[in-house]
């Protein structure tokens, strides 16, 4: 088989997969499942700036709460029915990831991921400052009648799996598009060497900026899902963890490759929620991920499996 | 009351919340400066420092100054010996990368905090303070008789605070003499200057970094135990300082020991004297987007030279 016939029949098959898990699945997995997918969409729109284009980004919260509370407000103050909310929630992403990116990446390395964090802490803050319209940490719930789609109730569990299987799916397509499009290619030059992709005479500024822009768009994309999904919206979504997380998950399944986000989400949600059952601190668990992750495994699951056994794995 | 009391009282409390952030920010300067690691755990540093005191001091008892005495010392010796672990067990073998260093040292944070959960439980717990006189402070007003003397109510501090001001004013002199008139110090500064240099010179470049990490984290630790009397110790206690310490050591310039004292007494008493006009969310608001905006045009601090 050709590379190009591999990477189809892998990722085609893992959708597959998805797709017939939900009539085995029993109802408490397959909850969950609808869950991983979304987040795994977040970490995803994570990975392309970060595993792509080496940008680490400690904000990304920001983008997924402008997209969760784009729809989530269109809905309960404007009246939005769902459709037009859901584009609301993508726009505020795409306009507000691109204001994060004129600015942020005038910094490189650590001044970026500062500069991200603060960024989103403030976004933070401000959703707690406006807490008449947000509810604050308390958030607000959207009503079974208000997720609607086209006739289709997206509150019923079936309904639910497929919305979240149809954007993980699209989600996967852009990002495995994107990293064979020569843009993505470049973008991974610019990981390695920017200075030499400078000079070839490419606009770095112009990859990251789109790098970013797409980044915080699929990342928008999946909290406005999210909020619709499973009917809330609130401001811890919008809190530094909600930035660790996908950093976490990415870390974890692979940073820079297609199936490392999946894998990362599906393996620290079921850690967190199994730990979860023994303590209260389960973010315990999330600390020592991460240290163990940054010690021994830089590459995460998916990347030792490339540089082991499947070199072709995009 | 009127308006000049409200400033006086504010910049007290402001004067209070300085002189804990410098030293707070001190350490994560420090641990900057010499090292070029940004430590996201810095916070929980200070948050172990508190939770310390109230172990000792509740498990103690007699007076409440003898308490407090022994975790003035014991507190910054157990954490900067914690950190000296975390930074010869984790950050070493990272070979102080930037990048990796900060996820690692979030991953510490959640450690940190989330341990403390578990055995310190959620509650939040005061410490007695050694000493706490109550101190007026007069006002003047142009009344019937001309000027005279009043003492507004509510407008006093206590002698505890002005000797947490007058205590962190002593520790951040000696650090100050520790840096530049000590050979340890003198060892460090050529750390920070040039690493290879100093390795080259055969200064155990890995040694002076744990020394570092464990000072930068006993300074927060320090300067928990001096505020634990007059805030409380919590397991979540750490956030504020952490991000007011990155706003002082950003907006003093990175690894500048006097910007950053400076920039501490600025934000410090600008907290305070903000804080009686807006709501505290909205100050908070505008010092995040500040410090943003600083490291995106002015990437060397205000006090720091421009440009990268």
């Amino acid at each position: 088989m050709s590379a190009k016939a591999k990477i189809i029949a892998l990722h085609g098959g893992l959708l597959v997969l998805l797709f017939a898990l939900q009539f085995v699945l029993p109802a408490y997995h397959h909850g969950n499942l609808a869950r991983i997918m979304v987040l795994a969409s977040y970490a995803i729109g994570y990975n392309i700036l970060f595993g792509y284009t080496g940008l680490l980004s400690l904000g990304h919260a920001l983008f997924f709460a402008a997209g969760m509370y784009g729809m989530g407000l269109g809905i309960q103050h404007l009246g939005l029915s769902v459709a037009p909310a859901l584009l609301a929630g993508i726009a505020a992403g795409a306009v507000v990831s691109a204001a994060l990116a004129l600015l942020a990446l005038r910094t490189v390395g650590v001044a970026f991921m500062i500069v991200t964090l603060m960024f989103a802490q403030a976004g933070y803050l401000t959703v707690l400052y406006f807490g008449e319209y947000t509810r604050g940490d308390e958030g607000f719930v959207i009503q079974q009648a208000q997720r609607m789609l086209w006739g289709i109730d997206l509150s019923d569990a079936t309904n639910r799996y497929f919305a979240a299987l149809i954007l993980f799916a699209t989600c996967l397509a852009v990002s495995l598009w994107l990293v064979r499009h020569p843009f993505g290619k470049t973008l991974v030059a610019i990981r390695e060497n920017e200075e030499r992709v400078r000079m070839l005479g490419y606009d770095i500024f112009v990859h990251k900026l789109v790098a970013m822009i797409v980044s915080g768009t699929l990342s928008a994309a999946a909290g406005a899902a999210y909020g619709l999904l499973f009917g809330y919206a609130g401001a811890s979504f919008a809190s530094v963890q909600y930035s660790i997380f996908p950093l976490l998950w990415v870390l974890l399944g692979g940073a820079g490759t297609i199936l490392g986000p999946f894998i990362g989400t599906l393996f620290m949600f079921y850690l967190i929620d199994l730990s979860s059952g023994l303590t209260s601190a389960y973010m315990l668990i999330a600390g020592v991920v991460l240290v163990l992750l940054t010690l021994f495994a830089p590459q995460g699951l998916v990347g030792e499996l490339r540089n082991r056994i499947w070199r072709w794995l995009p | 009351m009127e308006l000049g009391p409200y400033l006086i009282l504010a910049s007290l409390e402001g004067a209070v919340t300085a002189a804990v952030l410098a030293l707070t920010a001190v350490g994560l300067s420090l641990v900057f400066g010499v090292m070029r690691v940004v430590n996201i755990a810095h916070g929980e540093f200070f948050m172990l420092g508190a939770v310390i005191a109230w172990w000792i001091a509740h498990s103690m008892g007699g007076h409440p100054a003898l308490g407090f005495a022994v975790a003035l010392v014991v507190a910054p010796l157990v954490v900067g010996a914690i950190a000296v672990a975390a930074d010869m067990t984790i950050l070493k073998r990272l070979d102080y990368d930037p990048e990796r260093t900060i996820v690692a040292t979030i991953g510490l944070l959640y450690i940190i905090q989330q341990l403390t959960l578990m055995t310190y439980g959620p509650e939040a717990r005061p410490v007695e303070a050694p000493f706490n006189t109550r101190l007026a402070i007069p006002w003047f007003e142009n009344g019937e008789n001309g000027w005279q003397m009043i003492w507004p109510w509510g407008l006093g501090t206590t002698s505890y605070k002005l000797a947490v001001i007058g205590a962190a004013m002593t520790v951040l002199l000696g650090v100050w003499v520790l840096m530049k008139r000590t050979r340890i110090g003198l060892v460090m500064r050529a750390t920070q200057t040039d690493r290879e240099m100093a390795l080259a010179f055969g200064i155990p470049v890995e040694r002076i970094y744990a020394l570092v990490f464990g000072l930068g984290a006993a300074l927060a630790a320090l300067a928990a135990v001096l505020i634990v009397p007059i805030q409380q110790a919590h397991y979540l206690m750490g956030g504020d300082p952490l991000l007011l310490s990155f706003i002082v050591v950003i907006i003093g310039g990175l690894g500048s020991l006097p910007g950053t004292v400076l920039a501490a007494i600025l934000i410090g008493l600008s907290d305070g004297i903000i804080s009686v006009f807006f709501s505290p969310t909205l100050a908070k608001i505008l010092a995040t987007l500040l410090v943003g905006l600083v490291l995106v045009f002015k990437p060397g601090g205000l006090t720091g030279s421009s440009g990268k």
